[in-house]
Order: C-alpha cells, then structure tokens, then sequence
C-alpha cells in the first residue's frame, strides 16, 4: 500500500492540472459520483458525523492490521470530499491516519471547506477518521 | 420611486468582489447589508461622545444619552408605540423573546396554554418549550397547508380560555408567508390571550402600527433592518411590561439598592440592565429614518416586483419546487431542485459570488413538514436588482448541469 503522503502528493499533483474552480469541482463532482457506496447496513445514525449540512455517514472496520472505511453523503460535493479523504485514509494502519497531516485539502485549494464554520463539516470528518484510527490502534498488533 | 442607482452607492459592500465575480448578496433574510450612514453614525458615536449613559454629570455622556434615547423616540414613532417607555433596547429579537419568556414563568401554571405555529424560527420554539418546562404550561402547534399557509380555521378551534399566550412569526423566515396577524390578534383577544409577534423578518419591508393592531409584544432585530448586529427592540404594551419582573440584575434597572432589598427601577429600565450597546441603539435609529426616507411603500412595491419576477424566472428552470406559495409574501424564495442537494447549489452559487443561504435556516419542524433536508433560500432587498436576479438564475443553471 503506498504511503499517505505518496497519495497526499498524487492528489496535489492531479489538482494542480486544473486552471481554475470550476474544473476543481467538475473533477470533485465525478469524484462523489464514482465513490464506492457504503453498504446499507451501515448507513444508520450511529454513523452519521454531527455538524454537516449535508448528511455524512463514515463505517470503518479493521482488517489486517488496516482500517478499512466506507462512507456517503446526501450532497455530491460534500461525496467528492469524502471520497479524497479516503482515498487518503482508507486501508492504512491506524498508527500512520494518526500521525497524517490534511494540509493537502488547502494546497489542492478547498481550504474554504476548512473553516471551522463551514458546514459541510470536513473538519468533523477528519475528526471522525481519526476516532476511529485511535480505536482501532489500542487493537493492531 | 426607487432610484436603484442612488441607493447601491449607500452600500459601499455591493462593491466587492467575492472568488472573482461581483458579489451578489441575496441573504437579506439573515442580515441586511448596511448604508454608509448607519456605519457613520456608529464611527461618530466612538469618534466623538463615545461615554456611559444616563449615569455621568459630564457633557459626553449627556450627549450620549441624548442620542440613545432620540434613538428610542424614532423607532417609537416608526411602529407607533403609545410610550417611548414602551421601547426596550435588547441584543435582538431572540433576547426580546427571551425577555418576555422568562417574564412568564411568574404568570403562567400548569393547564394554562400557549400556541406557536408550525413555520417557527428555533428562537421563537425554544423559549417557550423551556418556559412550558418551568410552568407545565402546555404547548400547541397550529398547522399550516402545504403552501405554507397557516390554517386559520384550527386557530379558532384550539384558541381558548386556557391559552394565556400566542405566538407568532409576523413573516416566515424559512417561507417568506406574511402571516395574518390582525386575525390572530383578534382570535388571541377575544380569549384574553397575549400575543408576542416575531417581527425579524417582517420590519424591513411592512410598516407596522402597534397600537392601529392593538399589538401587545413585538420583537425586531437591528441587523436584519439596514443596522448592526446586536441590537434589537422589544415593543410591550405598558400594562403587560409592568406585569414582567425584571430579566437581569445589574446597574440601570435598579430605584434603590442595600443589601436587604433593591427596589427596581421604572420602564424602560427595568429591561436594560447593564451597559447597552450604546452605539448600535444609537445606529439602529439612523437605520430606521434610512428606511423611512426610501419609503416602506416604495421598499414593498421595489421588493414584491423582484420577488415576482425571480419566481417566474426560476420557475423556468426544469425539477424546480418553491417551498412557501402564500399568496401574501416578503421578497423570499425558499427553494430546491429535483435530486440535487442545497449545499451542492449553494457551494457553486457561492463561487460565482452569490450569497445565498442553505439549510433548514434554523427551522427544522418546517423541513419536517416538507420532509426535504433543507432549500436554498434567496432573499431579496430593495439594493437588488433583476439584472443581478438573471445573474442568479443563470448560475443556478450552470450549477445544475455540473451536478445533474
């Protein structure tokens, strides 16, 4: 599995094609659109994430060693969103999503979904990756 | 008349640039952009008799006090209040609802009644959810239809000599519906009821006569009505102000004061203890003659001309349902388009540089109602335009290809 900041770096790279925002989210768009969806079972309130307008489920589980999420949203940016972090996080051991730094979203020039305020909530996904990853840490050999 | 190109020069923001594009500010509903005048009039304040009120002997702050309360007696004048005294200075219309609440948990019992609407602000619910808490006081919903029209016919049928209070939103702030308030007054008093109206969305664009209405409570906020944020009136009938005890403690609201009893001070004073927000009550009265020099009836006919023609322009675009269709409406158009979220319209919108709001606008029983997530919610002032609304309506479009 390539390292997160290997993937961090990729994303950058591709983003960096893009001549302006509209192109960004055009490729965001078709992002949330491909995200493979989580299964249904596991769309249920205990895993919808708090302080999102749009509604963001995240499941995660722990296989060999690696944390393993799924997730979806009701609003297709906020999917395109998820699937970036996961495309990042998911399928990593739960020490290096710890130790992962996000400065990727600004430098690919979604700073804007990083504020505190905004209420897509991508602070509260980080947020909830990171969770899990603390919880599935104490269980990893 | 409206001179559209005298007025945009009042509002210096209209100006601005937001991701490139010229902002287009379509949440007046939320918070009114602000004239120059109005901000002004704050910088003078600090600039030049910036002191303490009705306290210092010295000159600044008989000046200061001078200004608040001419403040005072021009939104008196505005909604035609009986008594300047009637009057109180509060931080909003959530702090006046608030007020008048807390003020009831001495005058209401268990069994006693008090009937809300299904289109309230969160802030018009809460209070009195915690006040039916502290009293067992219970509460009432009166329904609307699916226009967003509020049945009047239930409130007939649930008015009765236990409903003690009536609440009520002048305007929806989800919707845009104007509420036939002179009704529910009626209904309200022939049960000896009280009414308290929200008036945040409706003070920018109706001219209000409290006493031609026989309004007993009536809530504004000064950041929805063209002044600044955190300041707001709260208009009471004398006789019903003098049944309320006082909110808080502090300086200004006190007669006397020992350590073995405090006699209170009279209205106005009782409400206001505590420092004010000396320059904003002083701002919100520049902001009040502002509009009254444009001309409610001039800001209604302005409004209701683009609200017509944004409805049927946006009504053109494919899968799109309003949400609110009273025929009786402010210059609010709360929206969706079929299977594509708010949030994802309103992201794109805002980077074309259109403010528009989206959620469930601090409404969630009346997204229950529609059982829709939230709607994209435009709201129009008299410094808009409709060449700003086909900037709007073309954005919408854009942003509906890119996510369809």
């Amino acid at each position: 599995m390539k390292k997160i900041e290997i993937i961090q770096k990729e994303i950058i790279d591709e983003f960096n094609l893009f001549d302006d925002w509209m192109q960004r989210y055009e490729y965001m768009i078709d992002l949330g659109k491909s995200i493979p969806t989580i299964d249904p079972k596991n769309k249920n309130d205990k895993n919808i994430i708090n302080g999102c307008q749009s509604k963001v489920w995240v499941h995660a589980e722990l296989k060999e060693n690696k944390v393993l999420y799924t997730a979806d949203s009701d609003a297709i940016i906020t999917k395109g969103i998820i699937a970036l972090l996961l495309r990042v996080f998911s399928n990593q051991h739960p020490r290096d999503i710890l130790l992962a730094d996000t400065s990727f979203i600004d430098k690919i020039g979604l700073k804007e979904h990083l504020s505190p305020t905004r209420a897509n909530g991508l602070l509260s996904m980080v947020k909830q990756l990171k969770m899990y990853a603390v919880a599935y840490q104490t269980q990893v050999k | 008349m409206i001179d559209i190109n005298k007025i945009r020069k009042d509002f210096p923001i209209l100006n601005r640039k937001i991701n490139g594009n010229r902002l287009i500010y379509f949440d007046n509903a939320a918070t009114s952009q602000t004239p120059s005048v109005v901000v002004e009039e704050i910088a003078n304040y600090y600039y030049n008799y910036n002191s303490n009120i009705h306290r210092g002997v010295h000159s600044l702050s008989q000046e200061a006090t001078e200004a608040y309360e001419k403040s005072r007696k021009i939104i008196q004048s505005n909604f035609n209040a009986k008594y300047n005294h009637e009057i109180i200075f509060t931080s909003g219309s959530t702090h006046g609802i608030n007020l008048v609440a807390s003020g009831y948990a001495h005058l209401l019992k268990k069994g006693d009644e008090i009937i809300l609407s299904a289109m309230e602000h969160h802030s018009n619910i809460v209070p009195w959810q915690m006040l039916c808490e502290k009293t067992g006081a219970k509460l009432k919903v009166a329904p609307m239809n699916s226009d967003g029209v509020l049945i009047m016919e239930e409130y007939n049928k649930m008015c009765n000599k236990n409903t003690k209070l009536v609440v009520i939103s002048h305007v929806s702030n989800a919707l845009g519906t104007i509420n036939p308030i002179k009704s529910i007054l009626s209904i309200a008093h022939s049960n000896n009821a009280v009414v308290l109206i929200d008036g945040a969305q409706a003070a920018p664009h109706i001219k209000i006569d409290v006493q031609d209405l026989d309004i007993d409570f009536y809530v504004v906020s000064g950041h929805k009505l063209m002044g600044p944020t955190g300041v707001g009136v709260l208009y009471g009938k004398e006789k019903l102000l003098k049944l309320l005890p006082p909110y808080q403690g502090g300086g200004e609201m006190i007669d006397q004061v020992t350590f073995e009893k405090t006699t209170y001070a009279g209205l106005p004073h009782k409400f206001e203890a505590g420092t004010p927000n000396i320059a904003g009550g002083i701002a919100m009265g520049k902001a009040v003659e502002y509009i009254n020099e444009i001309g409610y009836e001039a800001i209604a006919q302005y409004e209701n001309t683009l609200l017509r023609y944004a409805t049927s322009e946006l009504l053109k675009i494919e899968g799109l349902k309003i949400y609110g269709e009273s025929e009786n409406k402010t210059a609010v158009i709360s929206f969706n388009i079929k299977s594509i979220h708010p949030y994802d319209i309103g992201t794109i919108l805002d980077k074309l540089g259109i403010a528009v709001r989206t959620g469930h606008h601090c409404a969630q029983p009346i997204m229950d109602f529609f059982e829709i997530p939230g709607t994209i919610r435009v709201s129009f002032s008299f410094y808009n335009t409709k060449e700003e609304i086909d900037f709007m309506v073309n954005s919408i479009k854009r942003a509906k290809s890119m996510l369809g």
